[in-house]
């Protein structure tokens, strides 16, 4: 078994707990962002481009490149690197630019 | 929903980041006398380097996955026993003067929808940095993520992008990056470095005058060592494969000016990479004040400052990686050097300047070492995207340049789109720049440095100023 994270900073979280991601459940820590328990998950993708329709997910980790815009309870265009992920939190991926329906 | 709240609280000082350079800057302002606030986009101190896993994760030993963390936490006690003001949450998306002060605007709050304003006699920029991408073959797909980013998801979430992790690019942060990854628990089938090392041997005065970088060399080295990972000279990765995430990516060895050389390539499997080339400064709200750059040996825009650290505006001063990439250590001596200045200090200690001026010796030895080569275009096929905002290709870019005249990122952004996207071309801006034929980044002037409500900017009495290079 290798190591993992967790272990390697001797982490003794606090309980985690379950949000939805496109209607599945997907286990959370606290203190993670939407993008670390996606990560976590083996989730990398979870915004489909405007143009081609192309899968992307979390690329520079800072909040610099927005390329990891998420649906967060309903607000599209969140930075999942950024946005902490709560108990119960829906998140969706995010198709376009967050508004097709206003379309 | 925009809640705008126009306080009045007057600082004698705003310093603008709480990496290593803010923190440094702000102790040694406020321990001097001076009220300071101290502002940063992320929930905690620390800036990119020192990013560290929340509070609720109770890591017993945060430190195993940095460097100089002792330095980290005299700091934080530091501003803390000056009685700084640390504003955490605050993302500054405004720099104006008003009435012979400045006035600091910030968005807070979940999704930072909540204004703040505050005022101040002096700014202080330690604004950072962020990564330098060049684009290749397949660098959009999910798995291929920046290779600060992998370590600021690892150092702040305790996640890896995927269980074997090619590492790619250049500059001294990728083996920081790879060391990290194999701690925990990552293999690291390779670092592809795509400049060589043996050009350190031609700074080894500057090397040799700078032994704690040299000691973290080492530790780096030892740790790839004993994880056995290999070290891929004046190699690039110039293609990443996959359908939904990337499954493999093809390897090729690299000419001195970057150009992959046929018949080297070769294909090994991972699932994720993580790649950057160096660092750019992140210069939006001192560019936008009109603040002077120059442009340093790896091609990128740095802020012009003085033995004090002050811009060429007054009222102005800016430390760490906004004047120039130089690791952590320079930074800190900055923001030292600035704190002191400000309060009206006149003369610093020699035993500081002497160490800025070896710092950046070295700096620039890795500046020049780690330069992008003229010749990385040829990694890029026709349908490449190189603005990942906007999907613009390589294709479209170069039709742009070659066919309808476009001289200059500027006129290739308002035919392809490429850099008009939400980042605002922090991600494509050097790639675009290079392929209009320049030899450097370009100018990263944006008018805004964060994207701000509408009824913000409505609300706004004072519109940003637009004393910039043209945009």
């Amino acid at each position: 078994m290798r190591r993992n994270p967790l272990d390697l900073v001797r982490a003794r979280p606090e309980p985690g707990f379950e949000f939805s991601f496109d209607g599945e459940p997907v286990p959370a820590l606290p203190g993670q962002t939407v993008a670390a328990a996606l990560w976590q998950a083996d989730r990398l993708a979870w915004r489909r481009t405007r143009v081609g329709d192309r899968p992307r997910g979390a690329f520079c980790g800072m909040g610099s490149c927005y390329d990891c815009l998420v649906e967060l309870d309903g607000v599209p265009n969140v930075r999942a690197c950024l946005a902490p992920v709560l108990p119960g939190a829906e998140v969706r991926t995010q198709r376009g630019d967050g508004h097709d329906e206003l379309r | 929903m925009t809640n705008s709240a126009e306080t009045h609280e007057l600082y004698d000082l705003a310093v603008i980041g709480a990496g290593p350079a803010g923190l440094a800057g702000a102790a040694a302002a406020a321990e001097r006398g001076l009220r300071v606030a101290l502002l940063d986009s992320a929930p905690q101190p620390g800036g990119q380097f020192y990013r560290q896993p929340a509070a609720a994760f109770r890591a017993a030993r945060p430190q195993v996955l940095h460097h100089h963390w002792a330095e980290f936490r005299r700091l934080l006690t530091r501003v803390e026993n000056a009685e700084a003001d640390f504003l955490a949450d605050h993302h500054v998306w405004s720099v104006v003067r008003e009435s012979g002060a400045w006035i600091v605007r910030s968005l807070t709050g979940p999704d930072q929808r909540q204004a703040r304003s505050l005022t101040a006699r002096q700014i202080l920029f330690a604004t950072g940095a962020h990564e330098r991408q060049l684009p290749f073959p397949g660098w959009t797909l999910p798995g291929v993520v920046g290779a600060g980013g992998a370590q600021a998801m690892l150092k702040a979430g305790l996640v890896l992008p995927g269980r074997r992790v090619v590492v790619a690019g250049s500059g001294p942060l990728l083996l920081a990056v790879a060391s990290s990854l194999v701690k925990a628990g990552a293999r690291v089938p390779l670092v592809a470095e795509a400049a060589g090392y043996l050009g350190y041997a031609r700074g080894a005065r500057t090397l040799a005058a700078n032994p704690g970088k040299l000691v973290e060399g080492a530790q780096h080295g030892a740790v790839l060592l004993r994880h056995g990972v290999r070290l891929g000279p004046r190699t690039a990765v110039v293609a990443a494969h996959g359908t939904d995430r990337v499954e493999a990516v093809t390897l090729a060895r690299l000419d001195a000016t970057w150009r992959p050389l046929p018949g080297t390539e070769r294909r090994i499997a991972c699932d994720a990479v993580a790649v950057g080339h160096g660092l750019v400064p992140q210069l939006e709200l001192p560019l936008e004040l009109g603040c002077a750059t120059e442009r340093l040996p790896d091609g990128s825009a740095a802020l012009v400052v003085d033995a004090a650290q002050r811009t060429t505006v007054p009222g102005v001063w800016a430390a760490g990686e906004s004047t120039g990439i130089g690791g952590v250590q320079l930074a800190i001596v900055e923001g030292e050097l600035a704190g002191r200045a400000l309060a009206g200090e006149t003369t610093a200690p020699a035993s500081l300047l002497r160490r800025r001026t070896r710092l950046r010796a070295f700096a620039a030895l890795m500046a020049a070492r780690h330069a992008p080569g003229s010749g990385w275009p040829e990694w890029l096929e026709d349908a490449t995207e190189v603005c990942r905002c906007e999907e613009v290709t390589a294709g479209q870019v170069r039709e742009a340049v070659t066919e309808l005249g476009a001289a200059d990122q500027r006129t290739v952004k308002l035919l392809t789109r490429a850099g008009m996207g939400w980042c605002q071309a922090r991600m494509c801006g050097p790639a675009v720049a290079r392929l209009c034929g320049a030899a450097d980044d370009g100018a990263p002037t944006r008018p805004l440095s964060t994207p701000v409500p509408l009824g913000l900017l409505a609300e706004s009495t004072t519109a940003p100023s637009s004393q910039g290079a043209p945009r």
